[in-house]
């Protein structure tokens, strides 16, 4: 601080009285330096707070930008901190059956791949791939070693051994990269359903898996939606009931010498599939390569349950016979001309034995009869026909969750004249899909509402729009329990289980036109209990055929009954489905242990 | 007066400067312990994986039916049957033993004699 200087110092004023001049003037000029002095000060002193300020802002502004350059350049990060629900799962989600049991799952293993410049003795190294990995060739990976390229890939996955071999090799340039790799833990089992999976975009450190063919396919975004948190897709699949199924239906097509099978068990109520089997199969660890001539269905990738198309026969007879029902055109018993043959537009339709001129549709349906079955259409008419089909879902692919079942379009009669309708109205000149024909079972006998399939779980009824009415659906069902006891599929009585259902054998259209005379396809639709339903079978075996009682026997009443019949023997009590109105004694006596 | 506020001051900032960095590290510290959690819970999620598809692996209908057949003569294990259910009544309730009263057992043992 400057020294105060005195506005009238005495010495000076004493001098200018002296001299006659105004004190004033000195006063005035100390006064002046005074507010001089001050103004300075107080300038440096705002001067000095707006640089302050300056810094202050300019600080607060290099925070802030360097805040965001660092957000804007950083790469993004788990928030880790976060106490976290659900958590996010990037590997591909299980796929579990209907308890819960494993069906695709997902194992760590490594791929293996080359930094051919690191690589100490190239040589050595090819040899010693080729010896651990038998369909190496030395030679060829040498010339890839030396062609000067800086990375390759050997293998997508590896097995533990394999990996412990290839370390031993102690080839600083052979690297692991982590992979993650689709199981199948089941092998084939249920193997159309879960179809396969391939990598898609491979990296060292990760390669994503993508499914090819069935749910896998179908569902590929949510299995491989990391948000889901790792929830497995629960299938309507019963692992047991499918094990069950494919083990009987494998021995019947041994047995039947049979080249195909296919099995669909589905629930009449909420539409689940809980087995959907077809014969051959294979295992989708070790997906086979589609075939890229021949027909592509002979190869066992061809899902028969849910792509084959097929004319069912006389499985069909039913749904004429239901309609008439419905419309109110028969009751069981009135009674159809049955006198044959059938002419009709330079066509004849003939039955398998004769059955006597008038027989009641009940018994038309018994005895399978071509020529009741066309003369009951004749009534309803094509039109009629048409839309009844329609409304069963016969005309539309199936809708089942898988990629397969969009090829599953039905075959239908070109023009849907007279002749049509009463070759269609026993299951002649339309193709349908096993899938089809066990859906439309269900919608007709279930108590008459649609359902549509499905492969997954769900537990409420379907209930979906009417298609005939609870008193016909009923009627239906006695007419097939008919069928069992005293018709055509006599083998499919399972005691308890009151089995009703109807036999379908056609002959197998020839592709060079017509049909072959001793090639079959062998049909069994079925459902269990009638009186209560619950399940729907259908069971369909391709040219089968069996010696029995001296004679060769291609008709599905001695093929695919019988399969069926032990396949609902199997299936049921896995389902927890108790026999009914068996007599006591029947059973195991667990209380005469006791006694 | 002024200067004792003063000193109470930076003797706060030097408090609150202390207890800042004390939680800053602490924070970073249970970073960390997250992180290593993490790791860990994800390295036992992928032992969970392997081991539940070995458990699938080894349950498979294939290898129980194996099973079953190799043992047949030990286990005698059939396919489920529909004959295999039964009626409640049908069912042993365990033997009824009628249980003594506990002094019933008291005086009837010998033990009965040697008391006073």
């Amino acid at each position: 601080m400057t020294r105060r200087i005195a506005l009238r110092p005495l010495a000076r004023i004493l001098d200018a009285r002296q001299k006659g001049e105004n004190p004033d003037v000195i006063e005035r000029e100390n006064l002046r330096l005074r507010h001089e002095q001050e103004r300075d000060r107080l300038r440096n002193r705002a001067e000095s707070r707006l640089l302050m300020l300056a810094v202050c802002f300019f600080a607060a502004f290099l925070t802030v930008g360097l805040k965001m350059s660092s957000l804007a350049a950083s790469e993004p990060e788990e928030p880790r901190t976060a106490t976290s629900g659900s958590s996010i799962i990037s590997t591909r989600a299980d796929i579990v059956d209907r308890e819960g049991r494993v069906l695709a799952t997902n194992l760590v293993t490594n791929a293996l791949y080359v930094h051919p410049h690191e690589l100490i003795d190239p040589e050595r190294a090819a040899a010693g791939l080729a010896a651990i990995f038998p369909d190496l060739d030395a030679d060829t990976l040498l010339r890839r070693f030396e062609s000067g390229s800086r990375f390759m890939w050997i293998r997508g996955s590896i097995s533990p051994e394999q990996q412990q071999d290839v370390h031993d090799l102690g080839e600083p340039g052979l690297l692991f990269g982590p992979r993650e790799m689709r199981l199948y833990p089941n092998g084939a089992l249920a193997s159309h359903i879960m179809g396969g999976s391939r990598f898609g975009e491979q990296a060292v450190n990760a390669a994503e898996i993508l499914g090819v063919a069935g749910v896998e396919a179908e569902f590929d975004d949510e299995l491989r939606d990391a948000a889901n948190g790792g929830e497995p897709l629960q299938l309507s699949i019963d692992l047991s009931v499918q094990a069950a199924v494919e083990e009987v239906l494998a021995g019947g097509m041994t047995l039947m010498s049979a080249v195909g099978a296919a099995a669909v068990l589905m629930d009449v109520h909420t539409g689940e599939v809980i087995s959907l089997a077809s014969l051959p199969d294979f295992d989708p660890n070790a997906r086979p390569r589609p075939l890229l001539e021949g027909d592509h269905s002979d190869s066992p990738l061809f899902n028969r349950a849910v792509q084959g198309l097929y004319e069912l026969g006389s499985t069909f007879k039913i749904f004429t016979a239901a309609q008439a029902l419905e419309e109110g055109l028969v009751n069981p018993d009135t009674m159809i001309d049955t006198t044959g043959p059938l002419r009709m537009a330079g066509f004849t339709i003939n039955d398998f034995h004769d059955y006597g001129p008038r027989n009641s549709v009940t018994d038309v349906i018994v005895h399978s009869s071509n020529i009741g079955t066309a003369r009951i259409a004749q009534m309803i008419g094509s039109e009629r026909q048409q839309h009844f089909l329609r409304q069963l879902g016969l005309f539309e692919p199936t809708g089942l969750e898988m990629v397969e079942s969009n090829s599953g379009r039905p075959l239908l009669p070109q023009r849907w004249g007279d002749l049509s309708t009463m070759t269609v109205s026993y299951g002649h000149g339309i193709s349908i899909s096993p899938l089809h024909l066990a859906a439309a079972y269900s919608s007709l006998l279930n108590g008459g509402t649609y359902v549509q399939p499905t492969l997954l779980r769900r537990d409420a009824p379907q209930d979906g729009h009417r298609v005939v009415s609870e008193e016909v659906s009923a009627q239906a069902r006695a007419m097939l329990r008919a069928v069992v006891t005293d018709g055509t599929a006599s083998y499919a009585e399972v005691e308890g289980y009151e089995v009703g259902g109807k036999t379908g054998s056609a002959d197998k259209p020839n592709p060079q036109g017509g049909y072959y005379d001793d090639r079959v396809m062998a049909t069994f639709a079925s459902v269990f209990p009638a009186s209560d339903p619950r399940y729907v079978l259908v069971v369909t075996l391709d040219e089968p055929s069996i010696v029995m009682l001296g004679e060769t026997r291609r008709t599905a009443g001695w093929t695919a009954v019988p399969v069926a019949a032990e396949i609902i023997r199997r299936a049921a009590p896995l389902l927890g489905l108790r026999p009914q109105d068996i007599e006591q004694g029947h059973g195991y006596q667990l209380s005469s242990a006791s006694q | 007066m002024r200067g004792f506020l003063t000193f109470i001051a930076a003797l706060a900032v030097v408090a609150l400067g202390y207890w800042a960095y004390h939680q800053n590290i602490q924070t970073q510290q249970a970073i960390r312990e997250i992180d290593q959690l993490q790791r860990q819970i994800g390295m036992e999620r992928e032992r969970l994986g392997v081991l539940r598809a070995e458990w699938a692996y080894l349950n498979r209908p294939d290898r129980l039916r194996e099973l079953v057949n190799l043992n047949f003569d030990r286990l005698g294990l059939m396919p489920m049957t529909p004959d295999q259910f039964a009626v409640v009544d049908e069912i042993p309730w365990g033997q009824e033993t009628p249980i003594e009263p506990v002094e019933e057992i008291f005086l009837n043992s010998s033990l009965a004699d040697e008391l006073p």
